[in-house]
């Protein structure tokens, strides 16, 4: 318990640390979201100077930071310029199809990179551990952007996919056609993601996998007698967890990242378009909530990971 | 020595001309190198012998060890035990058969699965090797346990809460509760303190001498094993370069090593008695 509470102190510090940065560097930037105003003929400088005032744009940056904080209490995030409403309730629905593109992904990546590291670990050396390492290097090697815009063009030419969005008008009733309007649409961004995530796990639980299988211990139950099947499942298996659970965490990060680059070519209506969008407009407290919102996935990202290493591993409860 | 078993004269464990090169090709020429680790040894270990295997680090101890003990395949060569050719054995058969001769490792420490408690740990190789009913294997580990010295109340204890020379215990008594025939035991002695190796060394002649075990010791420290080996095997660059009876090899050695060996280990001794006698 006193581990989870330390953890969870040290989070909450985190998140708070990256949102007062954002307010630093928000407030760095020249110019805020009421500047195109100002050309406007029509909108005296007496009405700006009021907005600016409304929206305490000209207050000092702890007083603002200190106004968020109390917002953030209430559910709302700051205020929105732009939608003209709180940023929270603009902010979940996006995050709610990001979490969901990025929890696929995650789940896929590791359903994949998991057996196949492992059998490239046991065949090391052989052509099939070479061909993995090419496939690996290759994959690895060619920008997300480039895959984005691959998967776009075959989506467009063969019209197998649709491009972009989440559902299409005609996508049906009952849950089932939905689910599978849901699908095809994940399909593509997912496939990308995926693509751009996997050789990484896969070379990370290779190396692992090689390092478990390689240790003592595993030498030691194969002298024993101990099958290949048992040896993997309750010794390699177990020894690579650690280096792959702490993976898992900062995994979450990299993911998050090129979510939002690949949601805003592929058209995903998740927070990447959302918060290029708002950096465009200058709609600052939309910067900050999408920040926030990442911080606390990427937090409770590595959280997850602390306690599943904690839970895993008995040297880490070890008083 | 008068309470150790005879020695049979059939082998229980013989190894003919074993050969293991470890090499590595060039990524571009594709040339390999290759690094001699075993160069035609040829061994033989009877039951209920003790055999030391002395050599200096990088001579091929650990390697024929692990090739004794089918962990490693050898190039060339044949190891039988028992009468079974063990190089042509693989599968289940291979691991049933390896209850039959254990082998334990130098770092013992890291060769204890972290996530098992003493008593998982011990008892693991009698499930796996499907050796009498739960109770029965319980019993058994727990005996041994003890026996090693170590006391029933840490038994649900994992490894990494017992001291180094607790782990080379645990990791003995992981290896004995099958009730192997032979025991090969790589540098298991090296890093403890000359009191516990000694221990170790005493319950390991206790077990040699009611259960009729035989022992290889692979080790470079020819001081701990003189006075209580049958024989000795001297290895040099992947090659036995002399072997015989202990009395034998102490006092008519031939090879320049096993001479060098052999002066230093008395040069020793005196030091040490000089040093008792002030």
């Amino acid at each position: 318990m006193k581990f989870v509470i330390g953890r969870l102190g040290r989070s909450v510090f985190l998140i708070l640390g990256a949102v007062f940065l954002s307010f630093v560097f928000a407030s760095m930037a020249p110019g805020n979201y009421f500047d195109e105003m100002k050309m406007n003929p029509q909108i005296s400088p007496q009405t700006i100077a009021a907005l600016h005032d409304k929206y305490g744009l000209d207050r000092s940056l702890p007083e603002r930071f200190l106004t968020w904080l109390s917002s953030a209490a209430h559910g709302d995030l700051g205020y929105s310029f732009a939608y003209n409403r709180p940023v929270a309730p603009l902010l979940w629905t996006r995050a709610r199809n990001t979490l969901l593109l990025a929890v696929l992904t995650t789940f896929v990546s590791w359903l994949i990179a998991i057996p196949w590291g492992t059998w490239m670990a046991l065949r090391r050396g052989t052509w099939i551990d070479r061909i993995g390492g090419i496939s690996i290097a290759g994959i690895l090697v060619t920008p997300e952007i480039l895959l984005a815009l691959s998967v776009l063009i075959i989506a467009v030419r063969t019209g197998l996919l649709p491009v972009g969005g989440m559902y299409s008008a005609a996508g049906g009733d009952s849950t089932w056609q939905h689910g599978k309007d849901l699908l095809k649409h994940i399909f593509g961004p997912a496939t990308v993601l995926v693509l751009g995530f996997l050789p990484m796990l896969t070379a990370h639980v290779r190396s692992a996998m090689l390092a478990a299988l390689e240790s003592p211990s595993v030498r030691a139950a194969e002298a024993h007698g101990i099958g290949r099947w048992r040896v993997l499942s309750r010794y390699a298996l177990p020894l690579s967890a650690n280096p792959l659970i702490s993976l898992f965490g900062v995994s979450l990060a990299t993911l998050l990242s090129s979510t939002l680059l690949v949601e805003v070519v592929m058209s995903w209506p998740g927070l990447g378009p959302f918060f290029l969008e708002a950096i465009f407009a200058r709609d600052i407290y939309c910067v900050i909530g999408t920040v926030f919102l990442s911080t606390l996935f990427l937090v409770a990202g590595t959280l997850t990971a602390d306690l599943m290493l904690y839970a895993v591993d008995p040297r880490i409860r070890r008083p | 020595m008068a309470n150790q078993p005879q020695p049979s004269s059939e082998p229980l464990l013989r190894a003919v001309e074993l050969q293991k090169s470890y090499g590595r090709s060039a990524f571009w020429s594709g040339r390999t190198r290759d690094f001699k680790a075993l160069d035609g040894v040829s061994l033989s270990i009877t039951s209920g012998s003790c055999t030391a295997l002395i050599g200096e680090s990088g001579s091929g101890k650990s390697t024929l060890a692990a090739c004794l003990a089918r962990l490693e395949d050898a190039d060339q060569g044949e190891v039988w035990f028992e009468g079974t050719n063990l190089s042509r054995l693989s599968g289940q058969t291979l691991r049933s058969a390896r209850a039959r001769f254990q082998l334990i490792f130098q770092d013992a420490s890291a060769a204890l699965n972290p996530g098992f408690t003493a008593a998982e740990l011990v008892e693991e190789p009698l499930v796996i090797q499907k050796i009498g009913n739960r109770g029965e294997q319980r019993g058994r580990a727990r005996e041994i346990l003890q026996r090693l010295g170590i006391p029933e109340a840490r038994h649900q204890c994992r490894s990494q809460e017992f001291s180094g020379g607790q782990r080379k215990r645990i990791a003995l008594a992981r290896a004995l509760v099958l009730r192997p025939r032979l025991l090969i035991l790589d540098e298991v002695l090296s890093g403890l303190d000359l009191l516990i190796a000694a221990q170790i060394l005493k319950q390991l002649m206790e077990l040699r001498a009611e259960q009729g075990l035989a022992l290889l010791f692979a080790s470079h420290d020819l001081n701990l094993l003189a006075r209580t080996v049958d024989s000795i095997a001297v290895m040099q660059h992947g090659q036995i370069v002399e072997q015989g009876s202990t009395p034998d090899l102490f006092n008519r050695p031939q090879h320049p090593y096993t001479r060098s060996l052999i002066s230093a280990y008395e040069q020793l001794q005196d030091t040490r008695a000089r040093g008792a006698g002030r």
